[in-house]
């Protein structure tokens, strides 16, 4: 905290109001409303509210279909943080390497970043449709692919959606990550090592090790919330359910289903779970004190 | 440094294929935009561009769609931005206020308000979304802007980057400040704000994209055209298309998608520089 500080009666309020307000009402209060929907049931006409204590949470774990959903979502997002990560990375080593068009390279690749999931969703449902896709034809020729009837190919298909504009994310940060190293660690490593491979992965891979923490917990996060629109409108959860992720489904539960209890107890299942993942960032923020 | 001319040549090649991986799927959206419906069917997505380009794109822009026959592209642009500038601005001003009050000032209750505003990092909309959109229903807001908005608005993330900025910014700074007499409201407005320049440009950007970038939120939160917005009418203008017209009008599709493109990617790219300083600091 700083040395010198204002202090005040009123004033630090009026500046922290407007959050403040906001907050309560627009996250607060949906919060309160999960958890009462979480641990109550309503009867069928909407009359009645019970206290149901875990039975909404039982319900949710024990239904086989969530569990495959828990498992989509693991896999989907460990699948698109190796993917998007590692091509990033790539890239990023590259565009740091090259002496000219060192910027233009850069600007054509940081683009994707800002297209919506949703419209990366639309767009790539044409290239893997049965009529129009271009992927969808390669992928037929090759193995007989077939997303609507066979899960693998249904995972290849929202794994090359999921990853295609995260590749930017992960570029844009892993290039400024490189431009931190200095010189002179590059210039000893020169001297000590004849083999760039090996350069790399003894002296600018761990340099860079707290940017890739960062970008993991930026990729867990955009696997878990942000894919929502690609699948959406993508696969819908095709061949049968198997593709759908922990918040598509909380919201096709209790959008379609109006079980809101049991769309609570998933709800306060994913908090959780955000707890978690922002317990370790937290750890990792510790830990890159000692880096620097 | 040796400059090792095959080094030179595969980092070009290596990042020429990844060039062609970003850009190939957009260019493919953007020829087929300009065919007509027929060869698109019969013949499949086009590599050249086709005759029809300025047909097509007045065809999205100015046609009125939807299930009401009320919204044009055009109409759902502007929301987009009106939703999207809304955000950024009102994010960037109450999360600088705030920061600003937790960093630069001495009083009790600020550890637990910090915890209060760090809580809602684990709740991201789209957790709590039922209730939210109950809240704003009861409120009688949906349909409107203020309820695209408001809802988005509410969480810590740039408080907390601009929390970050602050902590880096010299203690001298403030003890010279207030030997010039400045007051706190003067401090801000004049040396701070000036100072963080670059973080609220990058915060903006950021928060811009976000925003323009809401699919479930506006989904489910507007019943009128007249509030639908571009990235969100994606799949329904497509449900439409579809069932309306005896042929797919594939064509108007791919024009949508690249019109809907357009301005998030113009914005990253031009101010690519002020984006990209500012996303690092947050880092830090």
């Amino acid at each position: 905290m700083k040395k010198v500080q204002f202090k005040s009666k009123y004033t630090q309020y009026i500046f922290l109001a407007p959050t403040l307000i906001i907050i309560s009402i627009f996250l607060y209060l949906p919060i309160v409303q999960t958890f009462r929907d979480a641990f109550t049931t309503q009867d069928a006409f909407g009359f009645g509210r019970f206290f149901a204590g875990w039975d909404n949470f039982k319900f949710v774990l024990s239904d086989p279909s969530y569990l495959v959903a828990l498992k989509f979502t693991f896999i989907y997002i460990f699948v698109i943080t190796v993917i998007s990560c590692s091509l990033g990375l790539l890239l990023a080593v590259q565009a740091n390497k090259v002496i000219h068009g060192k910027s233009a390279y850069k600007t054509l690749l940081i683009w994707p970043y800002a297209i919506a999931p949703a419209v990366v969703g639309v767009t790539a449902q044409y290239f893997f449709s049965e009529r129009f896709g271009i992927l969808y034809a390669l992928f037929n020729s090759l193995w007989g692919f077939d997303w609507t009837a066979n899960i693998f190919d249904a995972y290849i298909y929202l794994f090359i959606a999921g990853s295609w504009k995260q590749i930017s994310a992960n570029f844009i940060f892993f290039l400024a990550g490189l431009q931190t190293i200095q010189k002179s660690v590059i210039e000893a490593s020169l001297i000590d090592c004849r083999s760039s491979l090996r350069r790399f992965w003894t002296i600018t891979f761990p340099l860079l090790m707290p940017t890739t923490f960062f970008l993991v917990i930026i990729n867990i996060t955009y696997g878990f919330f942000d894919t929502f629109g690609i699948i959406d409108t993508t696969t819908i959860g095709a061949p049968s359910g198997e593709t759908k992720t922990l918040v598509y489904k909380a919201y096709i539960d209790g959008f379609r289903g109006l079980d809101l209890g049991a769309a609570g107890a998933q709800s306060i299942i994913m908090m959780l779970l955000v707890l978690t993942i922002t317990i370790i960032q937290f750890r990792y923020i510790e830990r890159r004190i000692h880096y620097n | 440094m040796i400059i090792n001319r095959l080094t030179q040549m595969f980092a070009h090649f290596i990042l020429l294929l990844g060039v062609l991986l970003m850009v190939i799927p957009i260019w493919l959206a953007f020829t087929s935009s300009t065919h007509d419906n027929v060869t698109l069917i019969t013949e499949g997505m086009q590599w050249y561009p086709g005759p029809l380009f300025i047909e097509n794109y007045d065809e999205v822009l100015n046609e009125k769609g939807g299930f009401s026959e009320e919204i044009t592209a055009t109409g759902m642009l502007i929301n987009s931005f009106i939703m999207g500038l809304g955000i950024a601005t009102l994010k960037v001003i109450i999360s600088m206020m705030a920061a600003y009050s937790l960093v630069y000032f001495r009083f009790s209750l600020a550890t637990p308000i910090f915890w209060f505003i760090f809580i809602t990092l684990l709740v991201p909309l789209e957790v709590r979304i039922f209730p939210s959109y109950k809240i704003v229903s009861d409120m009688g807001l949906t349909n409107s802007y203020t309820g695209l908005v408001l809802p988005l608005v509410a969480s810590a993330t740039a408080v907390f980057f601009f929390r970050q900025f602050y902590k880096s910014v010299p203690d001298e700074l403030l003890e010279s400040a207030k030997l010039d007499g400045a007051n706190s409201w003067r401090f801000f407005i004049d040396f701070l704000v000036p100072l963080s320049k670059t973080m609220i440009a990058a915060m903006f950007i950021f928060m811009f994209v976000f925003g323009y970038s809401q699919y479930l939120w506006p989904l489910l939160m507007t019943t009128d055209e007249k509030y639908w917005t571009v990235v969100m009418g994606m799949k329904l203008i497509y449900v439409e298309l579809y069932e309306g017209v005896s042929l797919p009008r594939v064509g108007q599709r791919f024009a949508y998608i690249i019109l809907s493109i357009i301005p998030p990617v113009l914005i990253v790219v031009l101010l690519q520089r002020w984006f990209i300083k500012g996303l690092i600091q947050t880092e830090k």
